[in-house]
């Protein structure tokens, strides 16, 4: 069996790694982890991975962060999973530190500012993008109560300016109520 | 008290975001923007085009980017903290949770009820963002003060995205590129 210790060095370098590299959001990172810890280490086994990762998607916060716990944690308990958040942290606060730096003293550039303002009309089209995908997906399940769900949470938030985190809780109370009622169903 | 005060925003953010990606970004911009008015919907979509270019999830970039901008790096420390706390907690009592008793329906449940609102809460997210590109900071919306430049980089790279497939991170530099060569060539 290997030393905790080296578990946490290998741990806390092939995160930080990962963490820098990673372009694209959680999920790539996600099936990183898998790769580096399942195939390459056998630190873990397939199927326990991905448990692992259900719950790191089905929690809140981000999936990379809340990915490094559950690897963290399976892997060496509490201290796993504090030098994995740790490693996992590390590389975006440098970067973005740096770069607020750069900001403030860019912004008031009149090229830097044409560019940001093109650039604020492509990331909203990259939001478009991935909401088109993402809503087609719900549409396409033909669940009528998630479309329900869909358009009155748009109709909350964007006509109503209902705040977010009551909707968000109202949602989760609503699947949480309907999922007991389901489960008595079925029993009686 | 500001750390505080960042501290209880990022909690929040981490607390009620599920779904990962972008799913933060209404939350964000509900605290920062609407509620504490510590960065401009301008900036925060300056933030969210930076956050798409480095790596890092949204949530954790921007804890770091306002903490530093409001309150230095001590700030971007607790907002950084503050963010991911939820995400400890909540995570490493599921993984417990899980590696004891291997089930998940509720959360399932509670799931399935949240991705559809999830969607519509980044599209009005990305709806304020196209506001804000199309027509500035200004609260009213007229035809006649149209962006139609900006309009048009907006179809274009949807249609690259959604079309082309092309990849994001290209798809916003070359919307900055061609802001720049039309400020370049027609002075605009």
């Amino acid at each position: 069996m290997k030393s905790k210790k080296r578990v946490l060095i290998s741990l806390f370098f092939s995160t930080l790694y990962l963490s820098a590299f990673t372009f694209g959001g959680g999920y790539v990172i996600v099936t990183l982890m898998k790769k580096k810890f399942v195939d390459e280490y056998h630190w873990i086994e397939e199927n326990e991975m991905l448990d692992l990762v259900a719950i790191a998607q089905s929690s809140p916060g981000a999936i990379a962060v809340n990915g490094a716990i559950v690897v963290g944690y399976k892997l060496a308990g509490m201290a796993g999973a504090i030098t994995a958040i740790i490693a996992t942290i590390i590389p975006p606060f440098v970067i973005i530190s740096l770069i607020s730096v750069f900001y403030n003293a860019f912004r008031g550039n009149f090229l830097v500012s044409q560019m940001l303002e093109g650039m604020q009309a492509g990331v909203g089209a990259v939001i478009a993008a991935v909401v088109f995908e993402m809503a087609a997906g719900v549409v396409h399940g033909k669940n009528p109560i998630s479309m329900a769900i869909m358009v009155f949470a748009f109709l909350a938030a964007c006509i109503l300016e209902v705040n977010v985190v009551y909707i968000v809780i109202i949602c989760g109370l609503f699947g949480l109520i309907r999922t007991l009622v389901q489960r008595r169903r079925e029993r009686g | 008290m500001i750390y505080l005060q960042l501290f209880l925003s990022f909690l929040q953010i981490g607390l009620f975001s599920f779904g990962g990606g972008y799913a933060a970004m209404p939350l964000i911009q509900a605290q920062i923007v609407d509620a504490h008015g510590w960065l401009t919907m301008s900036e925060f979509t300056d933030l969210i085009t930076i956050s798409q270019m480095t790596p890092g999830p949204i949530a954790v970039n921007s804890a770091t980017f306002v903490g530093i901008n409001i309150a230095g790096i001590p700030g971007a420390i607790v907002a950084t903290i503050g963010c991911i706390l939820p995400s400890c907690v909540i995570v490493t009592f599921l993984a417990k949770l899980y590696l004891k008793y291997r089930t998940m329906d509720l959360l399932q449940g509670v799931l399935n009820a949240l991705r559809p609102a999830v969607v519509a809460l980044i599209a009005s997210a990305g709806v304020s963002i196209l506001l804000t590109a199309f027509w500035g900071s200004e609260e009213k919306i007229l035809l006649e003060e149209t962006d139609w430049l900006l309009v048009v980089i907006f179809g274009l790279s949807f249609l690259l995205l959604d079309k082309a497939k092309m990849n994001p991170i290209l798809v916003m530099i070359l919307a900055g590129v061609m802001k720049v060569a039309a400020a370049l060539i027609g002075g605009v």
